[in-house]
């Protein structure tokens, strides 16, 4: 057994982690920045860190995933890396010729103290950016927050650098999808169209990181934001914010700088989430909602209720960030499985609180913990053994040591296709992640099941 | 994709094979700016000692480092698996701020009375480097109170590349040669270096070695044991492939236990074959290894010929790029596809040096391509301008390989099945036959003839 090392007693353990629940803000940062049409991240540190983060990003969604890096050397680290940082951005646009460039920094880097902002001033000034291009930055030091703090702060910066208000309302809302995948991005604008309701989503990685083959390498591919659709979302009806660890920041800054008022609401996976989403957006833009969408809905809860049986009583044990597991918890609840064990890798307070509100009527004990890590987690496995698991790819070892079934769901996933394609955010999402579950769950029972009875129909 | 520029800094690094004279650029740090498909120091280091798999690893700095290298490489081991675990000290902000030793201390002792290693690494990232922690100090005072030798490994990721944390590898390792008895060590015994049984690699050649009538003593580092590393300074010769990595290991046994060694490939027939026979005639004082391995190839040749015939049968004259790590790995793979029929390209590696490059040039055709720490985009460009049939890479590679509807091999460290040996040659034809004759690609554009 792989995990043959954990054991059983849960020891206080604050100077160290044991298979980690999160990673490093840059990527999060590197992530949300592909989500902007012909933009090339840029990572301002060693070169190691983008190799990994674009082997990370490349794993999980199968695509090339472009970044540049500062790449610095022991000079650098003494002597600041302005100079490799204005080189670099002369080097990118003369060689990959982006519109916009999106620098995050590294533990490296923000140690050292560089001034990515007055860096990028000194580089417009010598005329190292042509006119037309951009370049903005986000400051996500690796020992602060998570992979779901850089995301946000580089939507965030988003805001910062490109929303402009020009005073004349526009008919659309902007809509922050928090860090989810490219299809649940793509489904959130269809849901969006569905109502008729012009939306600026941002970022969207959709069309970037789950492109088709086109016999041809585009190192800009169609997708993603365009810097002129950013601009005009401090003129926008309003904001909804999806998630609030990684779109409140961005919500915010917009309603701070534009007046542009924000909604910010928990992802929309599930039946009541999804209800909250498309409420908001009805109301928010004043349309009624259409006759597809409540159909969709309706098809949904036929799942639900056709399959309740399977649910009920399951215990469930969960890992991933911080707003998927918020709505996945809820999501769960509704339907009569007992989510029992929460954890995220990202520290933060509110999320304790909100799951122990969720969780409430749960009978028995929930254990949850906001910056724990996938040995924790384990160990209350182990004490308390649940039914299903759901967690990125790493939670496979777990699921093999324990024979417990696992639907993966999360970042990363690095042994399965479907997630760049499929979503799980909005009705058709929890109809998909139904079937996920009851699948991996009847499977089991048929697996299980004594010859007598292991039947046709379940 | 009819016109990329390329970076004029880069000019030098990039020759096609014809008439020009040849000076190639290389081994220098990537450009600025330039989507260098390289790593770090820190990566450099963890891939080496990876492998050793009842030793401790403990990466000291942010959480990235760790996660990013929890089980991404599949070096496989035949017992003890702690190395499959992702430990970090997780540093913070105050940590950053008021330095990271005590959580270092913490965290080590912590998890050797836990899991009982027989050794620790302990790897310093950038940020360990910047606040000046005293890794070393904590490592004696861990070793002193803990009974097991604790060692730092200096693999700050700015401080150098991706050869450089090899180095830092290789020191940390060289510090734990020589703690073991080697009054049990045959006089015909060799040191595996630069092998880390991907896939299961490491378990063939030491099988060659072993039926030819060496001892090996240690395999570094690829199912790798501390104890067996600790006395590997009893066998007379070290045989070291992937050269990059592990000859400044072999040269500082050479110099402190008189060790010689020789630089192998394990990777097609010829190379593979060779390995053996200069091994064999290392120990000619016993001149039965010799005859046995001599019957040891005829036999694997044998065993593998006639399946090659056919793959090559499909395969020739079609056209691979090869992008690799290591300069060497690429002398090996031109070899092998020139047995399956295949012509190169287009060879580049992240890390090669002038004389490596050199040989590539002999040993390529006319028109091909060789470069140095290559970006996407040129290696896109070349690929079309070439029209090749396979890509052979890494991570970052496959899905530019893909999309262009390319063929792809993985020979790097996420590869599943076996490609050394006699037998990884097998595999080895068998998976490049199967991706460039795929169906698939009769939908790809660029092979599209319906219409």
């Amino acid at each position: 057994m792989l995990l043959r090392h954990t054991t059983n007693k849960v020891a206080d353990r604050h100077a160290l982690t044991v298979n980690p629940a999160k990673t490093c803000q840059p990527i999060g940062a590197m992530y949300a920045a592909l989500g902007v049409h012909s933009c090339l991240p840029h990572s301002h540190g060693s070169q190691g860190c983008c190799a990994y983060h674009r082997s990370t990003l490349t794993r999980h969604y199968k695509e090339p995933v472009m970044a540049g890096t500062s790449s610095f050397t022991e000079g650098a680290s003494v002597f600041g890396g302005q100079a490799n940082l204005v080189q670099a951005i002369d080097n990118i646009f003369t060689i990959y010729n982006p519109e916009v460039i999106a620098v995050h920094t590294t533990c490296l880097s923000e140690t050292i103290g560089d001034d990515i902002a007055q860096i990028a001033a000194k580089a417009r000034e010598s005329g190292k950016i042509p006119e037309g291009r951009y370049v903005f930055h986000a400051s996500t030091p690796s020992y602060v927050g998570s992979h779901v703090t850089g995301f946000a702060g580089m939507t965030r910066a988003m805001v910062d650098y490109f929303a402009e208000k020009c005073g004349k309302k526009r008919r659309q809302i902007n809509i922050i999808p928090g860090y989810v995948e490219p299809s649940d991005m793509e489904e959130i604008k269809r849901i969006a169209k569905l109502m008729d309701i012009p939306a600026v989503v941002f970022p969207d990685t959709s069309n970037v990181l789950n492109g088709p083959q086109t016999g041809k390498y585009e190192m800009f591919p169609k997708g993603g934001v365009t810097i002129d659709q950013l601009k005009t979302t401090g003129d926008s009806m309003g904001t909804l914010g999806l998630g609030k660890l990684a779109s409140g920041p961005a919500a915010h800054a917009l309603d701070t700088k534009c007046k542009v008022p924000c909604q910010v609401l928990d992802l929309p996976i599930g039946i009541k989430a999804t209800d909250r989403f498309v409420d908001a957006l009805r109301s928010m833009a004043g349309v009624n909602v259409p006759d597809d969408i409540n159909i969709e809905r309706g098809r949904l809860l036929d799942v639900i209720t056709d399959m309740h049986q399977y649910f009920f009583g399951k215990k469930v044990a969960l890992i991933g960030d911080p707003d998927q597991l918020i709505s996945l918890t809820e999501f769960l609840v509704s339907i009569d499985m007992w989510p029992i064990h929460i954890v995220t890798g990202t520290p933060g307070k509110k999320f304790e609180k909100r799951i122990r509100e969720l969780t409430s009527e749960i009978p028995g004990p929930v254990n949850v913990k906001a910056g724990g890590d996938m040995f924790l987690w384990h160990q209350w496995i182990k004490n308390d053994p649940v039914d299903l698991m759901i967690g990125n790819t790493y939670v496979k070892y777990i699921s093999r040591d324990e024979d417990i079934p696992l639907v993966r769901f999360g970042f990363p996933i690095l042994d399965r296709a479907g997630h760049s394609y499929f979503p799980t955010v909005g009705y058709r999402g929890g109809i998909r992640l139904l079937e996920k579950i009851l699948d991996v769950l009847l499977d089991r029972q048929d697996r299980d099941a004594p010859e007598e009875s292991f039947e046709l129909v379940m | 994709m009819s016109t990329i520029h390329i970076l004029k800094e880069r000019e030098r690094q990039i020759y096609q094979k014809g008439n020009q004279p040849f000076d190639m650029v290389c081994e220098k740090v990537s450009v600025a700016g330039s989507v260098s498909q390289r790593a770090c120091v820190f990566c450099g280091s963890r891939v080496v000692l990876y492998p050793i798999s009842d030793a401790l690893h403990l990466v000291h700095g942010p959480i990235g480092c760790a996660a990013y290298t929890w089980d991404i490489r599949g070096a496989l081991s035949s017992g003890p698996e702690l190395h499959r675990l992702s430990f970090s000290t997780d540093l913070t902000e105050t940590d950053v701020i008021y330095g990271g030793e005590t959580k270092l201390y913490q965290a080590l002792t912590q998890l050797i009375d836990i899991h009982h290693p027989k050794a620790a690494f302990v790897y310093s990232t950038c940020i360990v480097g910047l606040i000046g922690d005293d890794v070393t100090s904590v490592c004696k005072k861990v070793e002193k109170e803990k009974g097991i030798p604790v060692f730092p490994v200096h693999s700050e990721g700015f401080k150098g590349t991706k050869k450089d944390g090899y180095k830092a590898a290789c020191d940390a390792l060289f510090k734990l040669i020589g703690k073991g008895a080697i009054d049990d060590i045959s006089p015909c015994s060799i040191n595996i270096l630069g092998e880390f049984n991907i896939g299961g690699e490491a378990w063939i050649i030491r099988d060659y070695y072993e039926r030819m009538g060496i001892q090996v003593v240690s395999i570094m580092t690829g199912d790798g044991r501390v104890e067996e590393i600790g006395k590997s300074h009893g066998a007379k010769l070290n045989v070291v492939q992937c050269s990059g990595s592990m000859t400044h290991l072999a040269k500082a046994m050479q110099e402190k236990y008189n060790i010689p060694f020789i630089r192998v490939s394990y990777f097609g027939i010829e190379d593979m074959a060779q390995a053996l026979y200069d091994v064999a005639s290392h120990f000619k004082e016993k001149p039965e290894i010799m005859e046995k391995t001599r019957e040891l190839v005829r036999k694997e040749v044998s065993d593998i010929y006639p399946m090659l015939q056919k793959y090559k049968a499909d395969l020739k004259g079609k056209k691979a790029a090869i992008y690799v790590g290591g300069a060497f790995k690429a002398f090996s793979l031109i070899k092998a596809l020139k047995h399956l029929g295949m012509t190169t390209v287009l060879a580049g590696s992240q890390t090669g040096d002038k004389d490596d490059y050199e040989v590539l040039r002999q040993m390529c055709d006319d028109g091909a391509v060789i470069v140095d720490d290559a970006n996407p985009l040129e290696l896109s460009k070349y690929l079309i301008e070439k029209d090749a049939d396979l890509l052979i890479g890494g991570v970052k590679e496959r899905p530019i390989g893909y999309k262009l509807g390319v063929g792809f091999c993985d020979h790097n460290h996420e590869r599943k099945t076996p490609l050394a040996g006699f037998v990884g040659m097998l595999n080895f034809a068998k998976e490049v036959h199967a991706t460039v004759t795929s169906p698939v690609w009769q939908f790809t554009p660029r092979r599209d003839n319906s219409g």
